[in-house]
């Protein structure tokens, strides 16, 4: 008996600690979680509307994604997330059925079905040099002909089948610096012209034949002036190009096997002009537009060359490329910006002064200003011909324009997110209108009556979809107010094009977005970029007033050495409360743990020169900041160098005067890396505002163990120089990746490992006092992941009951590094089947939830791991007491338990970062994964053990609650009646 | 409690007395046998009375050592109760070393009422009381003992830090790689 209730209670223990998982049912997809599709700015577009059926637009982006739009809704019909460094160079559908596209700087060649994006062929192309590449597919009259698509790439120039990938021939150039700028096939002829440039200054134009790649001819000619790169094809035998000055235009015809250059000085046609000239690069046949500082001109050439200024244009203005839309009529695009409108001028070729459309737009101001623009026709009822557009805006926007008309715009710049930050909403007031009460109290009732249904098993095939209906689109999650639990939050995010959104974390939607003014280009700053984003100023004492505000830091150029610039935005409204560029470039933006009185932190500013900047410039700031100053520390991790630098701060600036803000540094330490050997390749830190609960950790029998944990401390990765490179370019015996733990107060190594024939890439996270680690073992040919713990040798004393009952211990006084704390640490390795892009951890609001792994894995999908996995004290056989305190048995590998993937059955293309935020309710985590795509989700790593779930029933429990009272009154007067009745008897 | 009150309250209902009475003044000349004193036959009535209440305090100093005495089985059934549980921590052993640590507290809470029946000026009740008390006192050491082994009791450095928040730190430092 006693055996088997024990037996029956282990099984349950067994049960209650075994590994939760964050396994949804297929019906709760959804529920939490939101999943946004990107493609990032296009580059290039091609339409596909020629033939009946579904009308789409193919596009390649600078995310290096290929996807093919529906072009009447802008829904991604498919979609393609080419690797990182596979950069596309060109698209161009051939046969009417492939869309080819190079990638790779010339050297990868692929065929995509157009209906579904199957993959057909992909070939791959060599080439004794790198150099520009180029895909050219002529246009052929007959679509069933095997047309040869021409690809120059890797210096030489390729003819490749378009059925099946083959190259048919290859034509390596003589001279192997040659550029080929443009290749021109006429139709119906055998004569293919290359030409380009060798060198600066030297002209080429070969002549091949179409059919075998024979060199049939060869001219070249050179030109002192040289020349500056873009080209316009004006005619198929003539064209134009910048000399090196940026001040000629240089008008070359080379067809009749002779090589003739004319040039004319841009000052002749334009007036005042000055400065540098540029080419805009355009498809356009006898016109081309040279843009200067002021305006772009644009130049028509005659047929015996003559140069001729058809109109200037002050405006911003694009162009797009030739389309022809009849028989010998070619139309062109020019998109001109106005006050808060553009316009669309479509104009033929050769006519400048009609226009065949002119249309204005209204624009949302935010988009800022038109980056390209391709263009398409289609045929109107009538038989006259429609134009439309597909724009690309600064803000990597995209949008289509039709008859006046933003048909459809697609948000794209969210693909290229490069920092996050969180705020939270505004409280809720009182004042709400009582129809609205009125109304919402009906909807509950009817929502939880039909809960009640389905919790009771009467609900139809149609309620149970409105049921799910019903939690898909709740109100309450996408409500623009804060909530108890603290799910509902906003999501500041800076993207690369200087633009940020604030998007809800109940539904995703955006909430405003904001093109920053100071992060576009200026005369101050002729390329910014946003650097990161921080949150500034977070009200809580004054929550109900005042409107949390973050901080976008960006830079003037892409340079470690421009100035910086700082822009703040109110959270609540999206708008920019003020900015202004700074006087000193930025090397490191430091958080600092103090807030002024106006609850904004301070920050310091690091620049290049190792000067600090301390933010917001206010006497009080200066005044909370001196009263820390002497324990405030930076580092600086230099991988070229192979230092990695700890500095304290001076009272005063080198070479500053009189300025309270800025403050000097002083080396403190440094440690130095051999570089013959050693080479950084990863430093990570814990995040600073994570919140740990306790110092203690109790192990079996009710030992226990205290963690070190520090703020301060920096984990470093270095690898062998000859094993920086990719996995299998280094042998085991050459590679080793020594792994230190370093205090950054001190320079003190906590802690140094070398695996012998590891190699990386190291991703890493750090969090209390552990760090997980993520790296290649050549010898064992498998991924490892490795982690260390950290514990407090200088607590482990603290074991007496009575003396920490009588407050007798060293636990609660403040921990400095200079009284070098003695640690010990633990470390265990297991094999780890998937290469991760990213890892990231859970974190809580008070930190008490256990954590969890989050592992972007190599197939774009987010794993939760238990951080117990990844835990040094497993072994083989754990004791019993050990088993009780949840310790796993030791195996070799990590289990990939399939339900565990957070993502469920969602990918986040082109995954970069994952963003874990603690929500109010202590057991729930709000992750936020970026890449290409969007994803977000809240997690529960210990289950929701202090809320009910969502989908609980209250008018169940309600109405449970209202027949038990009926049954208790009902049996009472029954009773009384009965014991009447027997007392009458 | 209940049957200790009936006796009290209604006393007894019958009583057989052995003495012969009939033969006693008259049969003066039979000496008494050595041993035998009439001063007690003088006492009649009062005697008869007295020995009724001596017998009665005999027997309530009987039952009260018999009360005194019960706590020992249940210590017992609660050691085997206690096995049965086990070591870990789930709902079935907590309630058992909740009602065993609850059942002694309440009885030594109660130790007045319960030797109230058997009050008597002739009985002495402090000794069955103090063994009433000590086993109690038995019992909840017991259950002490039980919780102990569970695990519930704070008898470990880890029960009074593990929410012990981390030390502060005096030092602050920031930084890594140069931001690009």
């Amino acid at each position: 008996m006693a055996m088997a209730i024990r037996s029956l209670l282990i099984f349950l223990c067994i049960q209650s600690i075994a590994v939760p998982t964050f396994s949804l049912y297929e019906d709760q997809a959804g529920l939490m979680d939101w999943h946004q599709k990107y493609i990032g700015k296009v580059k290039h577009a091609v339409f596909q509307t020629q033939k009946t059926g579904r009308k789409r637009v193919l596009v390649s982006t600078e995310e290096n994604v290929i996807a093919s739009l529906d072009l009447r809704h802008g829904e991604i019909f498919w979609r393609h997330v080419l690797g990182t460094d596979d950069a596309i160079d060109g698209i161009d559908i051939a046969m009417g059925k492939y869309l080819i596209t190079l990638s790779s700087e010339g050297s990868i060649l692929r065929a995509w079905n157009l209906p579904d994006g199957q993959m057909w062929w992909e070939s791959f192309l060599q080439g004794p040099s790198d150099s520009k590449s180029f895909l050219f597919v002529p246009t052929s009259s007959k679509a069933d002909e095997d047309n040869t698509i021409l690809v120059f790439g890797k210096g030489s120039l390729h003819a490749v089948s378009s059925i099946h990938g083959d190259i048919v021939w290859k034509v390596d150039f003589p001279d192997e610096s040659f550029e080929v700028q443009e290749v021109i096939q006429h139709h119906d002829s055998n004569i293919i012209y290359v030409v380009g440039f060798v060198g600066s200054s030297q002209f080429d134009v070969y002549q091949i034949n179409a059919k075998n790649g024979e060199l049939l001819k060869h001219d070249s000619a050179a030109f002192d002036g040289g020349f500056s790169g873009e080209v316009s094809l004006v005619s198929k035998a003539k064209l134009v190009v910048l000399d090196a000055a940026r001040s000629t235009l240089l008008t070359i015809s080379f067809q009749k096997g002779e090589i003739s250059f004319q040039k004319t000085y841009i000052s002749d046609l334009v007036k005042g002009f000055s400065g540098m000239a540029m080419i805009l690069p355009s498809k356009l046949t006898g016109l081309f537009a040279v843009k200067t500082i002021t305006a772009t001109t644009f130049i028509s050439m005659s047929s015996e060359g003559q140069l001729e200024v058809v109109d200037k244009i002050n405006h911003a203005t694009v162009i797009s490329d030739a389309l022809s839309f009849s028989e010998d009529r070619q139309a062109f695009a020019l998109v001109q910006h106005g006050d808060s409108d553009i316009h669309l001028n479509v104009k033929q070729n050769h006519d400048w002064s009609s226009d065949l459309l002119k249309e204005r737009i209204k624009l949302n101001q935010q988009r800022g200003f038109v980056h390209r623009v391709f263009m398409n026709n289609y045929v109107r009822t009538d038989k006259s011909h429609g134009f439309r557009a597909l724009i690309v805006m600064e803000d990597h926007s995209l949008l289509l324009l039709q008859q006046g008309e933003i048909v459809w715009s697609r948000e794209d710049g969210l693909a290229s997110v490069i920092g996050v930050t969180t705020s939270e909403l505004p409280v809720e007031k009182e004042g709400v209108s009582v129809a609205k009460v009125e109304q919402n109290l009906f909807e509950w009732l009817k929502e939880h009556m039909l809960k009640v249904k389905g919790a009771l098993m009467l609900a139809s095939a149609e309620d149970l979809a409105a049921i799910k209906g019903m939690g898909l689109r709740s109100s309450e999650k996408s409500k623009m107010t804060r909530d108890h639990n603290g799910f509902r939050k906003l999501l500041i995010v800076l993207t690369k094009s200087g633009k940020l959104f604030a998007l809800h974390t109940g539904d995703g939607r955006i909430v405003w977005s904001l093109l920053l003014n100071s992060l576009r280009q200026s005369e101050a700053c002729e390329n910014p970029t946003g650097i990161n984003v921080y949150p500034w100023q977070v009200p809580h004492h004054h929550a109900m007033d005042e409107n949390p505000s973050v901080l976008v830091v960006g830079r003037c150029k892409p340079s470690s050495d421009a100035l910086g610039i700082f822009s703040f935005v109110d959270t609540y409204t999206g708008k920019e409360l003020k900015s202004f560029g700074l006087d000193h470039s930025i090397a490191q933006v430091i958080q600092l743990p103090f807030t002024d009185s106006t609850e904004q932190h301070l920050h310091l500013l690091i620049d290049t020169s190792g000067q600090a900047h301390l933010y917001p410039r206010t006497p009080e700031a200066v005044a909370i900041f001196q009263l820390e100053f002497s324990n405030i520390y930076w580092y600086s991790v230099e991988a070229d160098n192979g230092v990695i630098k700890g500095h304290g701060l001076k009272s005063n600036c080198d070479g500053e005067v009189a300025n309270n803000y800025c403050f000097g540094s002083r080396e403190v330490w440094s440690i130095v890396f051999p570089l013959e050997t050693e080479k950084i390749i990863t430093a990570i830190t814990r995040k600073s505002n994570e919140v740990v609960h306790t110092q203690a950790k109790v192990v079996a029998d009710q030992d226990v163990m205290y963690k070190y944990i520090s703020k301060n401390l920096l984990f470093v990765a270095t690898v062998s120089p000859k094993a920086s490179g990719d996995i299998g370019s280094a042998t085991p015996e050459e590679s080793h990746l020594v792994v230190y733990v370093v205090d950054t107060v001190t320079g003190r190594i906590l802690h140094r490992m070398n695996h012998h024939g590891s190699q990386g890439p190291v991703h890493a996270v750090f969090s209390e006092n552990w760090i997980v680690y993520h790296h290649f073992s050549l010898r064992a040919h498998r991924y490892e992941m490795t982690v260390i713990e950290i514990y407090d040798q200088s607590r482990a004393d603290n074991k007496d009951v009575w003396k920490i009952v009588l407050g007798k211990h060293n636990l609660t006084s403040p921990m400095s590094s200079y009284s070098r704390p003695g640690v010990t640490t633990k470390s265990q390795s297991y094999y780890f089947t998937q290469s991760v892009k990213a890892i990231s951890v859970t974190s809580t609001a008070k930190g008490i939830t256990s954590k969890h792994l989050l592992i972007g894995t190599i197939g774009d999908q987010v794993l939760a791991m238990d951080k117990r996995f990844f835990d040094p004290r497993r072994s083989l056989n754990p004791t019993q007491s050990e088993k009780e305190e949840g310790i796993l048995p030791l195996t070799d590998s990590l289990p990939i338990i399939p339900q565990s993937y957070v993502t469920h059955a969602l990918k986040v293309e082109g995954l970069r970062g994952i963003v874990t935020v603690p929500a109010k309710l202590e057991s729930a985590t709000l992750v936020f994964t970026h890449g290409v795509d969007l994803f977000f989700t809240r997690l529960a790593p210990s289950r929701t053990y202090d809320s009910l779930t969502e989908d609980f029933s209250y008018a169940l429990l309600l109405i449970t609650i209202v027949a038990l009272l009926v049954a208790i009154f009902v049996t009472w007067v029954l009773s009384e009646k009965k014991d009447l009745s027997d007392k009458w008897r | 409690m209940d049957k200790g009150k009936a006796v009290m309250g209604s006393g007894r209902r019958w009583a057989v007395d052995f003495t012969d009475n009939s033969t006693l003044p008259s049969s003066r000349d039979i000496p008494d046998p050595p041993g035998f004193s009439r001063a007690s036959q003088e006492q009649d009535d009062s005697a008869v009375a007295k020995q009724k209440k001596d017998a009665e305090a005999n027997w309530k100093a009987q039952k009260a050592w018999e009360v005194a005495q019960a706590p020992f089985k249940n210590l017992l059934m609660m050691g085997f109760m206690m096995w049965m549980a086990g070591n870990t921590v789930h709902l079935f052993s907590i309630g058992i070393t909740f009602s065993a640590l609850w059942q002694p507290i309440g009885a030594l809470q109660g130790v007045g009422k319960v030797f109230e029946p058997y009050k008597d000026s002739k009985v002495d009740l402090l000794v069955p009381k103090l063994v009433f008390i000590a086993l109690n006192l038995g019992g909840l050491a017991l259950g002490i003992w039980k919780l102990n082994t569970l695990g519930l009791l704070p008898t470990h450095a880890s029960d009074w830090v593990s929410s012990l928040p981390p030390a502060k730190e005096v030092e602050y430092s920031r930084g890594g790689f140069p931001l690009l």
